[in-house]
């Protein structure tokens, strides 16, 4: 019977297959919406997790001012080079102390010429970063004292200015200034920000800050942590320490800000988190006008066979076999329209995943549900057509034309 | 005939549609008994009732007051869904318009009253095949309806009527929209399904040259069964 109710339905479906097609696009577009939310966000996700377990996951970020509503960064003073050093000889359980310096500039190799963030650093900023050089050799320790004008490339600048060739050894122009390409790093594509991670040339913190910034400040410090350290207790480390000397203990407001990699992380997720379900909401929406859809249809669909279903009602069908019919009509409809919406989600993901270089990771809980979810909606919105078929009397259905 | 149970049986039955002044009495108090194995045609002017007790003998409807017993059962008694398996084990309709499923196999049509018994595809075909060939159209099983004739569509639905084995065939003006020819040709199949099968037809029609094919003529006027006019009509 059960057979026979979809075969029927099928034939009923294709016998106006342009008309099915319509009403399930609302279905079609609610689930896709969800499939494809779902499934860029848990991307995303794990895109930050992945990102936060190659920075090594105990980062500290240092940087001058507060941020928050009324009070301006740029008011606040930089770091400078003996901040640093107070911090690498008075922490415990730090990796790597790496003071940054950066500024975007233009920078020129041969005839191509870009412009492109260029950041002064010393070698601990490859340890606070865990990044790898691809090919090439870091700064020595005299080459960093000099400042000498010397530069790690990212990939992205390989790939733009030397058209994917190994650079080292070669020279180029940052801020007009002659460099000598000395490494590059490994590539690490998007960061969970959005930017470009590879879009950077590296220099000695030295020169950037002579020779392009034209001072001896330092805006920003990585902390790296060992693996096993406490970083809330190294967090309270550098606060005290940064305070006595740039405020003075029971002074003024901290002018300056210590944020925890893992929070903004975090922060980030939670974010993705609350994206993915208000969407989901819309998508629910969606579902909703999409059934009411479908609702619609069967009432046309049982208006439109009224005849069809006194013939079957004469013949000995019962109340609860039209019922049936129209029922599973109403289902194949709105599961078609699940899958349909599925695969279309998959593949937007698909796209808007790899554009944004994150993973993709098919959830078959999320597909589950949304199979279920349209089911239910066939179900629910099919029950008020199929009872109104079921309840038709023979003679006057017999009698319409 | 004996005194045996007849298989149709009115007792003082009344339809009322509406309801006060506006109130239509239908069927105005009819006694009828019609034995299983007749051939009987109801003729009468429209309105006069016909169609009414046509549908109460197909157990489609039930009397307001008065009883309608099929085969000893009284239908007016019965649920909806009690109806429709009597319909099911017992009737076959014809009706004047086919009333086949379009776009659905002469094949598929027969079918039909056999799925919702739940019978298996292969068993349905053959019996359903078998039905074809009694009405002459083994031919023509996979035609849909709008490839066929109005003869041929209502032979289908002949076929339809006889496929489950029924005990009674209620034919509403099956020749209304057909030529003389084609209707001469339908009768005689009612006929020889009458004679061969012994199946009990029942044929409402207001054509007085098909009434005389059924062994028995009742005329209704005006909700009742005008007792000069109800009579064994010459064979």
């Amino acid at each position: 019977m059960i057979l026979e109710a979809l075969r029927l339905a099928k034939q009923a479906i294709m016998r106006n297959a342009l008309r099915a097609f319509l009403t399930v696009l609302g279905i079609v577009i609610g689930v896709g919406a969800v499939i494809a939310m779902v499934t860029i966000g848990n991307g995303a996700t794990a895109k930050v997790k992945a990102d936060l377990e190659r920075l090594g996951s105990n980062l500290l970020f240092i940087s001058p001012g507060q941020f928050g509503p009324g009070r301006a960064s740029s008011e606040a003073k930089p770091f400078n080079i003996r901040d640093v050093e107070a911090l690498r000889s008075q922490l415990t359980g730090v990796r790597a102390v790496a003071p940054i310096a950066q500024k975007q500039t233009t920078i020129i190799a041969g005839s191509e010429n870009r412009s492109t963030l260029v950041r002064g650093v010393d070698n601990e900023y490859f340890t606070a970063q865990s990044w790898e050089l691809e090919s090439g050799r870091l700064f020595t320790e005299p080459e960093l004292r000099s400042g000498r004008a010397l530069c790690i490339v990212g990939a992205t600048v390989r790939k733009q200015l030397f058209g994917g060739a190994d650079p080292v050894g070669h020279g180029m122009r940052v801020n007009k200034i002659a460099c000598d390409v000395i490494g590059q790093l490994v590539a690490r594509g998007q960061s969970g920000f959005g930017s470009d991670q590879d879009d950077v040339v590296i220099v000695p913190l030295r020169m950037l800050q002579r020779r392009i910034a034209g001072n001896s400040d330092i805006p920003s410090i990585y902390v790296a942590a060992t693996p096993d350290a406490d970083t809330a207790a190294i967090q309270r480390d550098i606060e005290y320490l940064l305070r006595e000397r740039r405020t003075g203990v029971g002074g003024k407001q901290d002018d300056f800000t210590v944020r925890d990699m893992k929070q903004i992380a975090e922060t980030q997720t939670a974010t993705t988190t609350v994206l993915t379900g208000l969407l989901a909401a819309v998508a629910g929406v969606s579902l909703l006008v999409g059934g009411i859809g479908i609702m619609n249809i069967m009432l046309v669909s049982v208006t439109e066979r009224t005849r069809e279903i006194g013939i079957r009602l004469a013949i000995g069908a019962l109340a609860n076999q039209v019922m049936a019919q129209f029922l599973v009509e109403a289902v194949t409809l709105s599961l078609f329209g699940g899958i349909l919406g599925t695969a279309i989600g998959l593949g937007l993901a698909w796209v808007t995943t790899g554009a944004l270089g994150v993973p993709f990771d098919i959830d078959l809980g999320i597909i589950a549900i949304a199979f279920l979810f349209s089911g239910m909606v066939g179900v629910i919105f099919g029950f008020f057509p199929a009872q109104r078929a079921a309840r038709l009397d023979p003679i006057e259905a017999l009698r319409r034309e | 005939m004996q005194e045996t149970t007849p298989l149709i049986e009115f007792d003082a039955v009344e339809k009322v549609y509406g309801e006060g002044e506006a109130a239509v009495h239908a069927l105005d108090g009819v006694d009828l008994k019609i034995q299983a194995g007749e051939f009987v045609a109801i003729m009468g002017p429209s309105g006069s009732g016909k169609s009414t007790a046509m549908n109460m003998i197909g157990c489609l409807d039930t009397p307001t007051a008065g009883h309608y017993r099929f085969a000893g059962i009284d239908v007016g008694a019965l649920s909806r869904d009690q109806r429709a398996l009597l319909r099911r084990n017992y009737l076959g309709f014809v009706f004047q318009g086919f009333n086949l499923l379009s776009r659905t196999s002469a094949l598929e049509n027969v079918e039909l009253p056999l799925i919702y018994r739940g019978m298996p595809t292969k068993q349905r075909r053959l019996l359903a095949m078998r039905a074809l060939q009694r009405v002459g159209l083994a031919q023509r099983e996979n035609h849909t309806p709008s490839q066929l004739s109005g003869g041929q569509q209502q032979r289908v639905a002949i076929a339809r009527a006889i496929v489950s084995d029924p005990a009674v065939v209620v034919a509403d003006e099956p020749t209304g929209n057909l030529d003389t020819k084609t209707s001469r040709e339908i009768m005689d199949l009612l006929v020889s399904l009458n004679r061969d099968q012994g199946i009990t037809v029942i044929m409402v029609t207001h054509e007085a040259d098909m009434a005389a094919y059924a062994g028995r003529i009742i005329r209704f006027v005006d909700g009742r069964i005008d007792p000069t006019v109800s009579q064994e009509a010459a064979q």
